[in-house]
């Protein structure tokens, strides 16, 4: 009697246990399944029309899903097998979206480093042709650091600014359809195309104020380009600083501007920082307005508001529909250039807002 | 120097919606004066009238005279900025600034208000704010270290120590204790017993025994219904609310016999 209690005791736990533990496919599966299906994929390559990478890489994929939801469908269950599927949805869709920004990276780097040089970087291509070797981005370089730190000074503290009148004054004054229609200004001029932009600053600043083709005019077009994503990241920013920082600060007998200046940028400080960041580094790259204001030059010009600059992106694209090796070579210099410039920008972002942001424990 | 307190006819709004109705108390200097009702019955939005706090709500405005001794503080020269640092706040939930050290916040008042300090003052004003909040134990080897990184009671306690930082005349409590666990809170009613030689202070509470312990006086709000304006049933000294209230509902509420 008591043998036979004990082992229906046994029993009911072993079964507990099954409740709890299921199914399991072994650790090694997704592995496994992955080489089958690769091994698969080639079969069908060479006996079938299946052909070339892409195609095979194809179907290899497909087996895979289908051939490891079955294996755990039938082993662990529906959740399992459904979380399997959704994880390889997700890796895969990780993977297709990097796959080309190392490719775009690396093939920059690789062919870019070929050609920079001490003289590519301080020389200008006053005195090189389409095919002789020599010449460099010197006056190219000056151009993009003046027009986007114009730019910057202008299009960074404009955004911040319209920003908080957006976010801390509009609501508490009878302003509110005033900022209604900045906020909906500022998300239609997100989406205007940026040639759009330099046609703009071509037919107001330059034809009709009669403002010089220069390094000015491009500034004037970036900053327009900037200021929606410098206003737009502030904003969020600023929003999500809890009301009740704000109400502590007012409590205290602060006033509201210092509050703004003191309790809430602080606070927000690192998001505004890399938003800004963000929007230089986007216009950085800007190449149609740059040609619409300012053009093209070889050579050096320091003097933002007087005659055409040259800038890193209207480099490229002159170089590169020079169509020549050389040229094409220099293209690809510029553009390493460009990009390393892009993320040293980010990287002192990140820097400052790791000093001024909020202090973390 | 405590002040006191008379509020006249008091109506709050938040744009068309009154919320507050007829509201009349006066707060003795020097004392503890506990406001409790149920949920929504318009505590919080009394205590901010006292100052000025509920201006910051966009479309939120109070009728009604509140005379803190004898000044009115919605006369025409009053500015709200001046009212905050003589009546200051704490808030239900701690807030300190995240963006300060323990020493910083304790200062945020005192740095942010425009005037230039001698530093020796700045350090005998954390000292002693820090003391006076029963903190300075707990923080006097950690003072630059971020504020937010204290528990919940030690925040909570930072946050008085700011608001004292400022000598204010009285300082308003919403809830101080609702986050907090029972030896915080009492630690935030030793405090507030200290407090109280220095300061009025009024204070909501959900908790009745709080109120009991900490209060001299008690005013208990209600609302009529759903959707109608809160008002004050009825304010005594503590003693005679929680033995023997005038107002039916005031005993119901007391007893738990109700919201
Ligand atoms: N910012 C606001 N905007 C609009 N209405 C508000 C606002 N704050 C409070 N109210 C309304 O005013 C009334 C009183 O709210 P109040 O916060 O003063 O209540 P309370 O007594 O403090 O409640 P609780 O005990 O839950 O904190 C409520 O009906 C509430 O919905
Ligand atoms: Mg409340």
């Amino acid at each position: 009697m008591a043998d036979l209690t004990r082992r229906e005791h046994d029993e009911s736990e072993a079964l507990l246990h099954e409740a709890l533990a299921g199914g399991h496919l072994p650790r090694w599966s997704a592995l496994g399944v992955a080489a089958a299906s690769v091994a698969v994929a080639f079969l069908l390559n060479l006996t079938t029309g299946v052909d070339g990478v892409a195609g095979t890489a194809v179907v290899a994929m497909l087996v895979f899903l289908v051939g490891q939801t079955a294996w755990s469908f039938v082993v662990e269950g529906r959740r399992h097998a459904i979380d399997r599927l959704a994880t390889t949805f997700v890796y895969a869709t990780f993977v297709i979206a990097v796959v080309p920004l190392i490719a775009v990276l690396g093939t920059v780097v690789v062919k870019g480093a070929e050609v920079i040089s001490v003289e590519f970087l301080t020389t200008s291509m006053r005195y090189a042709t389409p095919t002789s070797e020599g010449g460099g981005i010197y006056h190219a370089l000056i151009g993009t650091l003046e027009q986007v730190g114009i730019a910057a000074l202008f299009g960074v503290p404009l955004g911040i600014l319209t920003a908080i009148y957006l976010v801390e004054y509009a609501p508490s004054m009878r302003t509110r359809r005033l900022a209604h229609s900045i906020s909906f200004f500022v998300d239609v001029m997100t989406g205007v195309p940026s040639v759009v932009v330099g046609l703009f600053v071509y037919t107001a600043f330059v034809l009709t104020l009669g403002l010089e083709r220069s390094g000015i005019a491009a500034s004037i077009a970036l900053t327009i380009l900037m200021l929606p994503v410098v206003v737009r990241s502030t904003e969020e920013m600023l929003r999500i600083v809890p009301r009740e920082l704000r109400e502590a600060s007012y409590a205290l007998g602060i006033p509201k501007w210092r509050t703004i200046l003191k309790i809430v940028l602080p606070t927000a400080m690192s998001g505004i920082i890399t938003g800004a960041m963000l929007a230089i580094a986007r216009v950085a790259g800007e190449t149609a307005p740059l040609l619409l204001t300012t053009f093209i030059s070889q050579s050096i010009n320091t003097n933002p508001f007087k005659g055409p600059q040259a800038a890193l992106p209207t480099f490229i694209w002159d170089q590169f529909t020079n169509g020549t090796d050389v040229s094409v070579n220099r293209a690809w210099g510029a553009a390493l250039v460009l990009i390393v410039l892009v993320m040293v920008l980010y990287a002192t972002a990140k820097l400052i807002s790791r000093f001024t942001g909020v202090k973390s424990s | 120097m405590a002040k006191r307190i008379d509020v006249t006819d008091l109506d709050v709004f938040y744009g068309s919606f009154k919320a507050v109705e007829g509201v009349t108390f006066s707060v003795e200097p020097r004392s503890v004066t506990a406001l409790i009702g149920p949920s929504g019955c318009g505590k919080s939005t009394v205590l901010r009238t006292l100052n000025r706090m509920h201006e910051v709500i966009p479309g939120a405005y109070a009728e009604g005279t509140v005379l803190l001794d004898g000044e009115d503080i919605y006369g025409a020269d009053i500015d709200p900025v001046n009212v905050r640092r003589t009546i200051g706040m704490v808030f239900q939930r701690p807030n300190p600034f995240p963006t300060m050290s323990i020493k910083e916040n304790v200062l945020a008042g005192l740095k942010l208000d425009g005037k230039k300090r001698p530093k020796s003052e700045l350090e005998g004003i954390v000292e002693k704010s820090l003391r006076g909040a029963n903190l300075w134990e707990e923080v006097k080897d950690r003072l630059d270290r971020p504020g937010a990184g204290l528990s919940g009671g030690q925040q909570q306690r930072l946050c008085i120590a700011r608001a004292i930082a400022v000598e204010p005349q009285v300082l308003l409590m919403d809830e101080p204790c609702s986050a907090l666990d029972p030896i915080s809170t009492l630690a935030i009613e030793d405090l507030i017993e200290e407090l109280k030689e220095r300061f009025t202070i009024v204070i909501v509470t959900h908790n009745m025994q709080q109120a009991a312990r900490v209060s001299e006086t008690t005013a208990f709000f209600n609302l009529a219904g759903v959707g109608k304006p809160g008002k004050l049933v009825e304010i005594a000294s503590t003693e005679m609310m929680f033995s023997n209230p005038t107002q039916q509902a005031t005993e119901d509420y007391i007893s738990g016999r109700f919201g």
